[in-house]
């Protein structure tokens, strides 16, 4: 079955988009991310045009985010505080981000910092993440128990002034590194074109010790809020947004993202850390084998259609 | 008095031969307007013609031939080349085409190189090759641009939107000819220009017009001109949307 685009001017099947759709949603019902730099690429590679795409699946984002915060909000495992304070200063790194942006494609360097900062991030963040899950793996099976946090023992970090109380996520921490963390997010996050929950769960988990079905709902509120705010402003400023994609794409999204919750709540805290490390280790080597490798077709089109 | 007449009669004399020597191309499109709904999933429309001959046309020595040349709104497109930087491949060479037809097939009624000579191609704009190798094609001058024009039809030929098909017109009856137009779904919205050339002994002896019109109708035009003409309240309704089927699906899964 058939269906075509308005926006992307092209004809799609629609059962392959909601399938796409609940896959996606899955994997981001389950570790409490966007799932964008999966979706992206699969767009892309349908021969949706990039913009389209890019722009598109930030609603199908916002919508997985929508029942993954609620969901988060009714078994209280949602830290709003915390949730509220990632987003203020997101929102000053997501500015500072498009800038350094617009600056970097005046110097025609953009194509090279977006390859070797998505390579190294992803590689570096997930090797740590594996090496940290395999480290605990061991522990636990010569029968050693690694206290996560011994008592009245802090990173010096969270010692800074400005100290808040984050009752739910067992936190009581200066507001600068938490601050600090969210603009460098927001930062990436626009430079690269992805909404940065991978870096955001990995920090809250290993920086800040935040329990890990708080880190969930946190994040999701957060990035419920990065996505619609990126749907609005891609659709006022750049007509990107397809309608009826984004309807396929929602609707696939919004079921694979509760099994996704489901499956997330039924899996122990290391085997989650282990998953997510995978999970963000291929994609960096995805990118690595991408720019290493001889391409068979180097040359590549981009079209402008007005 | 009587010069001028002798010279009004010399130039009719000299002008109703040629006026008379060539063929007339009578054309017609199976139609000019296709509808892109929301089952559309590419078109098919036929170039019908006719070569119109009377008692003062030359006679051949060879065959006709027809070539059929069908062009697709203009957009600018970026080729890029990966290249070599140290362990890694980066795009860094680039040529910009600003005003490259988005959908070329190219039909004829044999090879284009049994049709005419690769200067005649190159004259009259025969073929792919011939279109992109003009110097009209890009308004950039002395860049080493034949890769990058290589690479274009490459590309454009692996989305389908670029080809040629030499068997495509045939002869019907005597001098009655049609060529079935294949448009791939990929193809673009826009207007479409049908140029028919007649060829004889290796040159174009006729050439006839023709456009039909790619539209978007019913839901998919309210929807782009929605997009088009209210962004920011478009922006809001899927935003909106978003929010109500994440909001519906925690309904529908409500296990509490």
């Amino acid at each position: 079955m058939q269906i075509y685009l308005p926006i992307a001017e092209m004809p799609v099947s629609i059962l392959l988009l909601l399938a796409m759709g609940a896959a996606v949603g899955f994997v981001s019902g389950l570790f409490g991310i966007g799932g964008g730099f999966l979706m992206t690429p699969l767009l892309i590679f349908l021969g949706i045009p990039p913009a389209v795409a890019v722009a598109t699946q930030s609603a199908q984002i916002a919508a997985s985010s929508t029942t993954g915060t609620l969901a988060a909000l009714r078994r209280d495992a949602l830290d709003v505080k915390l949730a509220l304070v990632l987003v203020g200063g997101g929102f000053v790194g997501t500015s500072l981000g498009v800038w350094f942006f617009a600056a970097l494609r005046r110097a025609g360097q953009l194509e090279l910092v977006i390859v070797l900062s998505y390579v190294t991030l992803f590689t570096v963040l997930g090797s740590l993440m594996l090496a940290e899950s395999l480290r605990e793996f061991w522990s636990s099976r010569r029968g050693v128990t690694r206290p996560r946090r011994r008592a009245g023992e802090h990173p010096a970090y969270l010692g800074l002034p400005f100290r808040m109380r984050f009752p739910r996520s067992r936190l009581y921490s200066s507001v600068i590194p938490i601050l600090g963390l969210a603009l460098t997010v927001g930062f990436i996050g626009a430079v690269l074109g992805i909404g940065g929950a991978f870096i955001i769960v990995p920090a809250l988990l290993y920086l800040f010790r935040v329990p890990t079905t708080v880190v969930i709902g946190t994040s999701q509120a957060q990035v419920l809020c990065t996505a619609l705010l990126a749907v609005v402003l891609q659709a006022a400023l750049n007509g990107a947004v397809d309608i009826i994609l984004a309807l396929l794409l929602i609707l696939g999204g919004v079921f694979g993202a509760q099994f996704g919750a489901r499956a997330g709540r039924a899996l122990r805290a290391e085997l989650f850390r282990f998953l997510l490390a995978i999970l963000i280790l291929a994609v960096g080597l995805r990118f690595m084998i991408e720019i290493v490798v001889r391409p068979t077709e180097p040359y590549a089109i981009q079209e402008i259609r007005r | 008095m009587r010069t001028r007449r002798v010279l009004v009669l010399l130039c009719v004399g000299l002008l109703w031969p040629a006026a008379a020597a060539a063929e007339r191309l009578v054309l017609s499109l199976s139609t000019n307007l296709v509808a892109v709904g929301s089952t559309y999933t590419g078109a098919r429309l036929v170039a019908f013609g006719v070569i119109e001959r009377d008692a003062q046309t030359v006679s051949r020595a060879g065959p006709y031939d027809v070539v059929v040349t069908v062009r697709g709104p203009r957009e600018a497109v970026t080729i890029r080349r990966k290249e070599r930087l140290g362990p890694i491949w980066l795009n860094r060479a680039q040529q910009k085409f600003v005003q490259v037809p988005s959908f070329l097939a190219v039909m004829s009624t044999r090879p284009l190189t049994e049709v005419a000579s690769e200067i005649m191609r190159r004259r009259f704009r025969l073929g792919i090759e011939a279109v992109v190798s003009a110097p009209e094609f890009t308004i950039e001058r002395g860049v080493e641009d034949d890769p990058f024009r290589t690479a274009l039809v490459r590309l454009k030929g692996r989305e389908r939107l670029y080809f040629e098909n030499p068997r495509a017109v045939t002869f019907v009856a005597g001098e009655f000819f049609r060529a079935p137009i294949p448009l791939p779904a990929t193809a673009p919205v826009g207007n479409y220009d049908v140029e028919v050339s007649l060829v004889a002994d290796g040159i174009v002896v006729a050439r006839r017009n023709a456009s039909f019109e790619l539209v978007k109708t019913g839901l998919e035009e309210q929807i782009t001109e929605f997009a088009r003409d209210r962004p920011v309240l478009s922006g809001f309704t899927a935003a909106g949307m978003a929010l109500f089927f994440g909001w519906l699906a925690s309904v529908i899964f409500r296990r509490d």
